[in-house]
């Protein structure tokens, strides 16, 4: 697989840019000429990604949070979303249904849940303290190409 | 996000019209929870046929209101979900404690 394209935001965790973020990744992925259902699914994906580094990884604080995309030449995308901040302590339990562990904030714990069902593939790498990075891929139909 | 409000009987039917997400979600709880306490109504019923975009977010605003109506022993639905919506609720099981009605008039006549 050889990187056709390739990009790099970052930006401050405030939860304005959740909305900012959708509409980066939307742009970026629209080369791929997705479907409508692959547009929003990984919207939807990446808006998980991006709210959890911004309620979790940096909890009050505030910190940078950054998401990467590469589009390979067989039409496989990556994106990875990046903090720097308090790191998962039990990655098993996060990825668990219904998890969640600010139930006061009336988080549903289905965060991952829904970035698994709507990518292909989700890997979680974290570092107490140092942050967290998540990968996810999927492969974008090209019904033009 | 923009929240509409009706009143049926003693059902208040809210309609968002936007992106519900999590950061959009901290300003509607407290708008719903807010008329939940002005109107004399006792069931509620989301309308979700202009929400251009929902995360997981919106499961919390559902069923933390849903909890709140629980109390005043009413009944929550919501209608109008498209198949986005709909799948994400699924995956929670949302629809295991509350109900998905076709449109506003059946969600009505169901609710007592």
């Amino acid at each position: 697989m050889t990187i056709k394209n390739k990009m790099k935001i970052e930006f401050l965790s405030k939860s304005e840019n959740e909305s900012f973020s959708r509409v980066v990744i939307a742009a970026f992925i629209s080369q791929l000429d997705p479907t409508i259902e692959e547009l929003t699914e990984i919207k939807t994906a990446l808006s998980e990604a991006v709210t959890n580094s911004i309620i979790h990884g940096y909890e009050k604080e505030e910190g940078l949070v950054s998401i990467s995309c590469i589009i390979y030449d067989d039409n496989n995308l990556e994106i990875i979303i990046e903090d720097n901040g308090i790191g998962i302590n039990d990655i098993n339990k996060a990825r668990e249904p219904l998890y969640t562990s600010k139930p006061e904030f009336e988080r549903s714990g289905m965060g991952f849940t829904v970035m698994e069902t709507f990518m292909d593939e989700v890997t979680v790498n974290s570092r107490i303290n140092e942050g967290t990075i998540i990968t996810m891929r999927k492969k974008i139909g090209n019904l033009n190409n | 996000m923009n929240i509409n409000y009706e009143t049926v009987d003693n059902i208040l039917i809210v309609s968002l019209n936007g992106e519900l997400d999590h950061h959009s979600s901290q300003k509607v709880r407290k708008e719903i929870d807010k008329a939940i306490d002005s109107f004399f109504i006792k069931n509620l019923v989301f309308d979700f046929e202009q929400v251009s975009f929902m995360d997981s977010s919106g499961i919390g605003v559902v069923i933390g209101r849903y909890n709140k109506i629980k109390k005043l022993g009413g009944e929550t639905g919501v209608i109008n979900c498209n198949e986005y919506i709909n799948k994400i609720f699924e995956m929670s099981g949302l629809f295991t404690i509350i109900q998905k009605y076709q449109g506003k008039n059946e969600a009505i006549s169901n609710i007592n």
